[in-house]
């Protein structure tokens, strides 16, 4: 094994969502930084959905983007449709979402990576790690160079051993066009870690120029697109459409006949595939009763015929593939560019794991994305970034950050995987978030821009252009609460019209937007100093106004759990020495190491008088 | 969770006993105690001193009971906090309403255990002697206990357990709304939300009605024979207790105190008063023992009016009729084997009536199976599916949990956003948590993913 002449402070392996991430985030903090990807030409490639956001996803994005994340400006960039999901239902359940033109979306994130300081890119594949006294120390390529580094990040995604089917037949793959990556997974286990498999599949991509679209009902973009990222101020491109087709019984007949012939049904795939993304045989197998399955034909870029057909995922035979496809009205006579298929690959329980996303076993090794069991890109981005500030954080010798539940959906995402572990492919949803008002993606700017800034990777331009429009939406809660709406001066025709007849004492402001039914735009009526708040920061503000009880109840349950979250259990606390602990509880105790009181708390089934002795115990260590 | 509120339990045990103490540890301890005890003494209370006073609530300026209040200021306490211990007499009914009293000026019931579980957390016992403790806090969850407990309460468990997955239904379907805005599934109807969470709600609100038939099996009732004199009450007393305890003679106005007996019908302990007869009268000691009488009507659970069935109706017992007009009235015609005379009033027509007999037992076992009745409402009593609640600590999560409940109905149907009653029905589960366990957020999904076809 050749050492390479120089080392880093930080290797990343893989350089999909997570990677890039996780790169630009140890980059831009000033680390010397390399990242390793067995295909430089497949960086941030959308291996599936060529799409960014949705429910609880855009949250995520909007925290990536708040923390200096890229992910939102990539999307920006390179985003062909734009929409926000859920305009009907509150704020805290409003989502954006956004189709990517797949190759300007990797090309752009590839130059974003070039032009970085202190980021170097490299092609390699990564079979083992160098571990020295239980601290990474360098990892190891096929072809014989050892890159020494203080920390390493692993962001294999669906690599590691990943085994692609199609119907019956199966191969080594990472990804469709791509080699599986060998070796690492099995060092992996070697140095102890629990090794799972996990199984995950993609629709086959369609020649747009079978399809009679003309036949399909459409699906537009918003008329106004909304920019993911805090930083982007418009968005002027010309919007794609998508269309929406439906499968029907005719689908099903071929699908049912067909299952024989299935790997996921003849017993051939032994990981455990997403409950919310199942393949279009299982929700027919699944759901008899239901007569079609709806399908979103998405355009995977301007200069590409190619077509994305949401929800038909499947790892059938391909000849099954085309009868089934072609059974779709609008698509008798789709030609198939790349088939569907499904793969199996190696993931590590993230039990192993602290909330820094670095591994309890082997110090300074971080572990973000797939492997952790998540599935989708802004999951994967998410905790690349995290383990990409935590390793630098490392290097600089100073405190990891950890997003509490209450401060972030990351925080929330991570704190599942370190307590729960994954047993099958982890998606975000909402109701996930038990403080789902608070973490909104309005507000994801003033929830972490200060921590993004404070860990030096949000630049000074763009947290001074936050602390601007912090202090705006300060002045205007203040101009608001000592605003006056006097029933004397005030035509009583309009108060009437709002429900406000029989006005006695004057209402401020704030008062009467805190009303139901009424807006800033009722508000611009009376008050024509209103009319110039910038639309940003009435939206802000309005929120704030009208959410405010339900705010303050989930702030007072967030109080509340605060003692048990800041309680740090030490890593080499004794639970065997620890009596008034039930036999059961200690092992999962030891198990799992959790890191807090509060991460104790959510482990299944430890009990609230575990978590009571333990406290103790803790104090009383304190206290010697 | 360790929260530093202030709670309270009635620390003596439950029943009839000579005394009752309610202690009341936390920082708000002494706050409500001078709010609701009332003493002659101007000036705060000192520790550790007995302060002798009468409990009042400040709301109603009624006094409930006298009573003997001793602060303990933290840390020289059981529980190394602010330690407040009323002593009052041992009636059930005077420790429940000071210690409703208590709770209503802010403090918490005391879950099992928490007295002792606080003087642990703060350093005062050490984990040995906490273990014991321990256990009893963890049998919440533990899954051998609850088993205990199913068996000894009925099917509680069971029943709660039903209402939680009507929440869980409900629940799920609004995050299914919430989560999931691009699937082609079909979603709920908003009346079968509403259907959902009041099953639920239905569910919870007999749980709680069945508290106070708990409450009666465990603790008791009392029951007051009333009657003119000699119309056969001491006998209707022993023949109940099948032993001869008053005396019975032909001579009437023979009992002048009030007699209290146990007896036990079918399980319940019913403490049987037998008075002196009620009659106008200018004997002195017997015209104590009808002032007795008449005040003890007032305050029994269940009047047993007793009629002598072989003579009229006459002044005298309409006297009694006056007297028990407010009351839960048992009309008892005694002296069947006679030759029925009497007719009964229209007034107390709509009474439950029993003939009886004391010199051949006649209609006995009708009259306890009416007094048993009054009681427990339900008669499947015995078998396995009977449901009580004997718990205050269950019926507060009961009780907590219906509240959120009719929030969400309310807000529901006002049509507030989903995201927001979704809260409603979350702390509904949390609070039924203490019982059925915690329900998770994966538990939610699950049941999205069973029922609704998801994924892209």
């Amino acid at each position: 094994m050749v050492v390479f002449e120089k080392s880093y402070d930080v290797i990343v392996v893989g350089a999909g969502h997570a990677g890039c991430e996780a790169a630009l985030a140890a980059a831009r903090m000033g680390r010397s930084t390399l990242l390793l990807t067995i295909n430089l030409d497949a960086i941030a490639l959308m291996s599936c959905n060529p799409a960014i956001g949705g429910l609880a996803k855009g949250h995520l994005v909007r925290e990536i983007d708040a923390l200096g994340g890229e992910m939102g400006k990539n999307i920006d960039a390179t985003g062909i449709q734009f929409r926000i999901l859920n305009t009907k239902k509150g704020p805290a359940v409003r989502a954006s979402r956004a189709q990517a033109d797949k190759q300007q979306y990797r090309l752009r994130m590839k130059r974003v990576l070039e032009n970085q300081d202190n980021l170097e890119l490299k092609q390699a594949e990564v079979t083992g790690l160098s571990v020295e006294n239980g601290t990474v120390c360098g990892v190891d390529t096929k072809v014989g160079i050892r890159y020494p580094a203080k920390t390493i990040i692993l962001t294999t995604g669906t690599f590691m051993r990943g085994l692609i089917h199609v119907g019956l037949t199966n191969y080594p793959g990472g990804r469709a066009g791509d080699p599986p990556s060998i070796g690492i997974s099995d060092h992996l286990r070697e140095l102890g870690f629990e090794v799972g498999r996990l199984k995950t599949g993609t629709p086959a991509r369609l020649d747009g120029r079978t399809i009679d679209f003309d036949r399909l009902e459409v699906q537009h973009g918003d008329a106004e697109p909304t920019p993911f990222s805090f930083s982007t101020d418009r968005i002027d491109c010309a919007q794609m459409d998508c269309h929406i087709a439906y499968t029907n019984e005719k689908t099903h007949d071929i699908i049912r006949s067909a299952l024989d012939r299935s790997p996921l049904y003849g017993g051939v795939i032994q990981g455990v595939g997403p409950r919310y993304c199942p393949s279009i045989e299982d929700k027919v197998v699944r759901f008899p009763e239901k007569s079609r399955h709806q399908t979103f034909l998405e355009p995977e870029g301007r200069d590409t015929v190619e077509i994305y057909p949401s929800g038909l995922s499947t790892s059938l035979p391909i000849d099954v593939q085309y009868a089934m496809y072609r059974s779709i009205h609008g698509l008798e006579q789709v030609e198939i560019m790349r088939p569907a298929y499904a793969i199996e690959y190696d993931y590590v329980d993230p039990i192993q794991l602290h909330a820094s996303l670095e591994t309890k076993l082997i110090r300074n090794l971080y572990h973000a994305g797939q492997i952790n069991g998540t599935s989708g890109y802004e999951e994967a981005a998410a905790q690349g970034l995290m383990a990409g500030i935590n390793a630098a954080l490392r290097v600089q010798e100073k405190e990891p950050l950890v997003l509490g539940r209450n401060e972030a959906y990351i925080g929330v995402l991570i704190d599942d995987l370190v307590t729960l572990g994954a047993k099958e492919p982890y998606r975000m949803f909402t109701s996930r978030a038990e403080y789902r008002l608070l973490l909104r993606e309005d507000n994801a700017d003033l929830r972490l821009r200060d921590k993004g800034h404070v860990v030096g990777l949000l630049p000074d331009e763009d947290y001074q252009a936050f602390q601007y429009k912090r202090t705006m939406i300060g002045e205007e809660f203040e101009r608001l609460r000592f605003g006056k709406i006097s029933p004397a001066a005030s035509d009583p025709l309009f108060l009437e019209q709002l429900g406000f007849s029989g006005l006695k004492n004057s209402l401020t402001f704030e008062q009467f937007l805190r009303r139901p039914d009424i807006t800033y735009s009722h508000l611009c009526q009376i008050d024509p100093v209103s009319r110039d708040v910038p639309a940003i920061i009435r939206e802000q503000v309005e929120i704030q106004i009208k959410y405010q009880g339900y705010i303050d109840r989930q702030q007072l349950e967030v109080e509340r759990a605060a003692k048990f979250e800041g309680t740090k259990i030490p890593a080499d606390f004794d639970y065997g020495g620890l009596s008034g602990l039930s036999a059961e509880v200690r092992e999962k105790l030891v198990r799992f190491r959790p890191d807090t009181l509060g991460q104790a708390s959510r482990i299944p089934g430890v009990t609230p008088a575990a978590i009571t002795v333990l406290a103790i115990a803790i104090r009383a260590l304190g206290a010697r | 969770m360790y929260v530093r509120d202030t709670i309270a339990a009635i620390s003596t045990p439950a029943g009839e006993g000579g005394i009752g103490i309610i202690r009341v540890s936390g920082d708000r301890a002494e706050d409500i105690a001078e709010k609701i005890f009332i003493r002659n003494m101007s000036g705060g209370m000192k520790s550790h001193r007995f302060y002798y006073g009468a409990i009042a609530d400040p709301d109603e300026a009624v006094s409930l009971d006298e009573a003997m209040v001793v602060l303990m200021r933290s840390p020289k306490s059981y529980t190394r906090e602010d330690v407040v211990e009323i002593q009052c007499h041992g009636g059930y009914l005077v420790v429940r309403k000071i210690l409703d009293l208590v709770l209503k000026q802010g403090a918490r019931l005391a879950e099992p255990g928490e007295f002792t579980k606080r003087a642990f957390l703060n350093g005062r016992i050490d984990l040995v002697q906490a273990e014991a403790v321990i256990d009893v806090i963890r049998g919440k969850t533990d899954a051998a206990v609850m088993l205990a407990q199913h068996q000894r309460e009925g099917h509680l468990s069971l029943r709660i357990h039903e209402a939680r997955e009507n929440i869980v239904y409900a629940l799920a379907m609004i995050e299914a709304y919430l989560d999931f805005p691009e699937e082609d599934i079909e979603f709920a109807e908003d009346c079968e939300i509403v259907n959902s969470v009041k099953g639920a709600l239905g569910k919870i609100d007999n749980l709680i009605d069945g508290f106070d038939e708990g409450r009666v099996l465990r603790e008791g009732v009392s029951v007051l024979i009333a009657g003119k004199p000699n119309v056969g009450k001491s006998s209707l007393l022993n023949t109940l207790l099948q032993e001869k305890r008053a005396i019975v003679t032909s001579v009437p106005g023979t009992t002048r105190d009030i007699i209290e007996e146990v007896v036990n019908i079918a399980g319940l302990p019913v403490k049987m008063l037998d008075t002196a007869g009620i009659r106008q009268t200018d004997d002195v000691v017997e015209k104590e023992g009808v002032r007795l009488a008449l005040e003890k009507i007032a305050i029994a659970d269940l009047v047993l009016f007793v009629l002598d069935g072989s003579r009229v109706f006459d002044e005298a017992d309409g006297l009694i009729l006056d007297a028990v007009a407010g009351s839960n009235v048992i009309v008892v015609k005694n002296k069947s084997d006679l030759a029925p005379v009497m007719i009964i009033p229209d007034l107390l027509l709509e009474k439950p009536a029993v003939e009886i007999s004391t010199v051949t037992g006649t209609g006995i076992d009708a009259l306890k199976e009416l007094i048993f009745s009054t009681f427990i409402h339900n008669r499947a009593v015995d078998s396995r599916e009977y449901v009580v609640l004997s718990q205050a600590r269950h019926r507060d999560v009961l009780q907590k949990a219906g509240g959120c409940l009719k929030t969400f109905l309310e807000n529901f149907g006002a049509g507030m956003s989903l995201e927001i009653v979704a809260l409603d029905l979350r702390d509904a589960l949390h609070a039924l948590g203490e019982v059925t366990g915690e329900t998770t957020p994966d538990d939610i999904l699950d049941l999205i993913f069973q029922r609704f076809c998801i994924g892209k």
